[in-house]
């Protein structure tokens, strides 16, 4: 890997005396790709079983979750904003369905609806403070995580939630994780190989598919670009913009609610301690996004692509027996140099 | 900063033109484009010379070369016989090379009063001691301003300013720096008449003291009244240099476009039924309400200076305000719009002024700013169409003369000019029954401003069109009718012929009788 990352920045400042841009143009667009690339081959050549459909299968289901929270990050990057309170949204979807679970012992689709419509009133709440109360947007969804945080831990007590727990009044849980609402965890299609295929990889396809058709071949998604890259001009030109805005957030707080479903699902109890990565990993992920083609800008495509670099990173780490307190380190490199790519290479040429 | 005061005192008190600065052989190339390609030019002391050309001639590229944003692929620059080269801009303004930027927000911060704007070159000095003495800093910052004939409270923040008072501001801090040769890009694209005024009488003070001043501007009356010297620019090269009084102002034009322009004909053409009709409508609680009928078909230009009440009117017509009394019809009925997409819905396009902050958006394409305001016409089901998209660009361009490579190209790599061509392409794409140009001539060269100007009356029939301009050429140049406002209310109104230039520019200054004789407003 370390090999691959030189063979990169080497090419920047090499081409960059030279009148030709092609060579710069090139590295800008595909560079991530590459990189990618040969991570996938050097991993395969060095970590032992890294190559298989269950290693893969493995990256993927853990990229899942992760990717669907940056889709709703992309959402609020798209039109300018940002938004720091998924992660406890996530959180705090995986308490709401493990209590309506298990404490109100009602069926998988309440558990669901509950938690989709938790996730879009808390995205409503963050839009119309920002766009109403005019809070910048970093600290009203600050203030928002914080307040989720807090709040998903005073039905319990603050203690997790699972069958035969006992309540602060005393009574005894006696609801199960029912077989439909664990299934969304732990289901697995048959893709040629028998149990292959998880259903949150599914899930964040569809999902990322739906966001990539949004953002790109919509008008909704033209103007919340838009809005994202000039405000005033997008409101001259007829735009909605406090609309768009709250819808981003709306997008953001639903795809982080389906998060936190997904992992409530795996785990099977509603534990208090997980999801603790969820908001630096989405985040790092559609930040990688805008250096994936050149984009220079949120995408949907490339935020998936960013998520699945995070994975094949971890995963190839781990089986090459580095230890787990590396692994934040080396996201954080990866991230800068992601963003190095982002805004100092593509940024050169537009000012004359 | 003391070997500026040596220099400049060895002037002695007459008026010696040295050469200040000698630039020799100046390329620059972005990519396979050159953009400056050999300049050789000599900027004297004591004199204010003028620097022409149409957008991308390279004006705005030699400038940033001397002032330390780019770096000259080749040649040399000499600064009163020292070499000169520049790698960033404080190096530059360390050097005496001072620029006021076009866009004013570059020179000024507006969360800081005014006193530490003017001294913060200052406070950022290396050396310049830990603590701030605030007492000093104002005293100091005072005679900065008094010096200017600024006349302001140094405590004020900038924010709190208006427009022309920030680029007042960011003019005075250039000129704390006590500069050798001063460069100004556009000074006045934003200040009223009275303000220009004050700006022109400290660069006389400032030619007497010996600085080399380099003024780029298209504003002909700006360069009528200050320039000793003009220098015209076209393709990145020099076409001319004219220093002999009087100075031939019709040749430098003709230098910097490569052929003559004609002065433009309008032809009135009959006005049809009335599109939009304001009755007694007052823009402040307090100022006299006006009425007014825009015809179709017909080209109505509004003139004023800056704060007449122009823009006031632009948002009450597109919805960003309500008018404080009185009532507006569109086609004979009540219009009375709460949002810009009501009054898009109703046809009223308002082409704003300040394309780079109200218009431009930066990242997308030719295409997708053209096509903006109007994605419903070209999806379906929300689902774009990129080839209706495509179609209207592509239609627009040649029809408004966009010079570029194709209609994908990046807005942000087309010129000023071509910008501003797009930006109105924008609302001449639909139809529409009330179009509202605010300052559509803005920081565009004299021939995109032709372009500009016959394309929107070409494309007049049919509909009512209004145009907010400040300068009076522009004026004539567009419109059938020509309105002057003052104080927020309309006070002349006058047909474009055979037009009584005295009377528009006293009732532009606010003179309402009609025997004040001649006015400091001259054109």
């Amino acid at each position: 890997m370390q090999s691959d990352t030189e063979k990169v920045t080497h090419s920047g400042p090499g081409t960059r005396f030279k009148p030709k841009l092609l060579p710069m143009d090139l590295a800008i667009k595909y560079g991530f790709l590459v990189l990618l690339l040969g991570l996938v081959i050097f991993f395969s050549l060095v970590a032992e079983g890294f190559a298989g459909p269950y290693s893969a299968v493995f990256i993927f289901q853990s990229v899942a979750i992760t990717g669907i929270l940056a889709l709703g990050v992309t959402a609020t990057l798209v039109v300018d904003g940002f938004d720091l309170s998924i992660g406890s949204v996530a959180t705090t979807s995986l308490m709401l369905s493990s209590y309506v679970l298990v404490v109100w012992e009602m069926n998988a689709f309440v558990a669901v609806v509950a938690c989709l419509a938790m996730g879009a009133i808390v995205g409503f709440i963050n839009g119309l403070l920002i766009v109403k109360m005019r809070v910048p947007d970093l600290l009203a969804t600050l203030g928002m995580m914080f307040l989720l945080i807090g709040l998903q831990r005073i039905p319990t007590q603050g203690r997790s939630i699972a069958t035969g727990m006992i309540l602060p009044d005393g009574r005894v849980t006696e609801g199960v994780f029912s077989k439909a609402f664990l299934a969304l965890g732990r289901h697995r299609f048959d893709f040629f190989i028998e149990n292959l295929i998880p259903v949150s990889v599914i899930v964040l396809l569809v999902i990322g598919f739906l966001v990539w058709g949004f953002m790109e071949l919509t008008r909704h998604g033209r103007l919340m670009y838009a809005i994202g890259s000039n405000e005033r001009a997008a409101s001259l030109a007829g735009a909605s913009v406090n609309k768009y805005k709250i819808l981003a957030y709306m997008i953001s707080g639903v795809l982080a609610s389906v998060g936190g479903i997904l992992l409530a699902a795996r785990l099977g109890r509603g534990d208090i301690a997980s999801g603790n990565n969820l908001l630096l990993d989405s985040v790092a992920a559609a930040l990688i996004g805008f250096a994936v083609l050149g984009a220079a800008k949120p995408n949907a495509f490339g935020t998936i692509i960013g998520a699945l670099f995070i994975g094949i990173l971890l995963q190839g780490l781990t089986m090459m027996n580095a230890p787990y307190y590396t692994q934040d380190f080396v996201k954080g490199a990866v991230l800068v140099v992601a963003l190095v790519f982002t805004f100092a290479l593509s940024r050169r040429g537009g000012v004359h | 900063m003391t070997d500026t005061v040596v220099s400049l005192e060895y002037l002695g008190g007459k008026l010696v033109q040295n050469t200040a600065v000698k630039i020799t052989d100046i390329t620059k190339a972005f990519g396979a484009n050159n953009v400056l390609s050999g300049i050789n030019l000599e900027l004297n002391s004591g004199q204010v010379t003028v620097l022409m050309g149409a957008n991308g001639a390279g004006k705005s590229t030699l400038v940033k070369v001397l002032c330390g944003v780019h770096r000259a692929n080749s040649g040399t620059i000499r600064l009163y016989g020292e070499a000169f080269s520049p790698t960033t801009p404080s190096e530059a303004i360390r050097a005496g090379v001072v620029t006021v930027h076009q866009s004013i927000n570059d020179g000024v911060i507006p969360d800081l009063d005014i006193a530490s704007n003017l001294m913060l070159d200052h406070l950022a000095k290396p050396g310049g001691g830990f603590f701030l003495n605030k007492r000093k800093n104002h005293a100091e910052a005072r005679k900065v301003a008094a010096a200017m004939a600024l006349d302001v409270d140094v405590t004020q923040l900038v924010s709190e300013l208006g427009l022309a008072d920030r680029q007042l501001v960011a003019i005075a801090r250039a000129m704390a720096h006590k500069p050798k040769l001063l460069i100004l890009d556009e000074p006045t694209s934003s200040l009223s008449a009275i303000e220009a005024k004050r700006l022109f009488e400290l660069l006389d003070h400032l030619r007497k003291s010996g600085v080399a001043i380099l003024y780029i501007s298209h504003r002909m009356s700006d360069i009528r009244r200050i320039a000793d010297r003009i220098v015209s620019m076209r393709d990145g090269k020099i076409s001319g240099v004219f220093e002999d009084s009087p100075l031939d102002y019709e040749s430098a034009v003709n230098a910097m476009l490569g052929y003559s322009m004609t002065d433009v004909d309008i032809a009135i053409p009959e006005a049809g039924e009335p599109v939009m009709q304001l009755n007694d409508i007052s823009l402040r609680p307090e100022s006299q309400p006006f009425s007014l009928d825009l015809h179709s078909n017909e080209v109505v230009a509004i003139t004023g200076l800056v704060g007449s009440g122009k823009t006031e009117l632009a948002a009450v017509l597109f919805g960003l305000s309500e008018p404080c009394s009185g009532q507006m019809k569109l086609l004979g009925k009540t219009y009375r719009p709460c949002s810009q997409r009501q009054a898009i819905e109703a046809g009223v396009f308002l082409c704003p002024k300040d394309r780079a902050n109200n218009a431009v958006v930066q990242g997308f394409d030719i295409t997708k700013n053209i096509t903006l305001p109007f994605l419903k016409r070209h999806a379906t089901f929300s689902f774009l169409n990129s080839r209706s998209e495509h179609a209207t660009a592509q239609r627009t361009i040649p029809n408004l003369g966009i010079v570029c490579q194709s209609d994908t190209d990046d807005i942000g790599s087309l010129s000023g000019g071509n910008q501003q061509k797009v930006m109105i392409g924008r609302w001449l794409a639909e139809k529409s029954n009330f179009l509202l140009l605010d300052e559509p001539f803005q920081g565009v060269d004299i021939k995109a401003r032709r372009d500009i100007g016959h394309k929107i009356r070409e494309t007049a029939v049919g509909r009512a069109t209004l145009v907010l301009v400040a300068e009076m050429d522009e004026a004539l140049e567009i419109a059938d009718r020509i309105l002057v406002m003052f104080d927020h209310t309309v006070i002349g109104d006058h047909r474009n012929q055979d037009i009584d230039l005295k009377l528009v520019l006293a009732q532009v200054a606010g003179q309402q009788s009609e025997q004040t004789g001649s006015t400091e407003y001259a054109i």
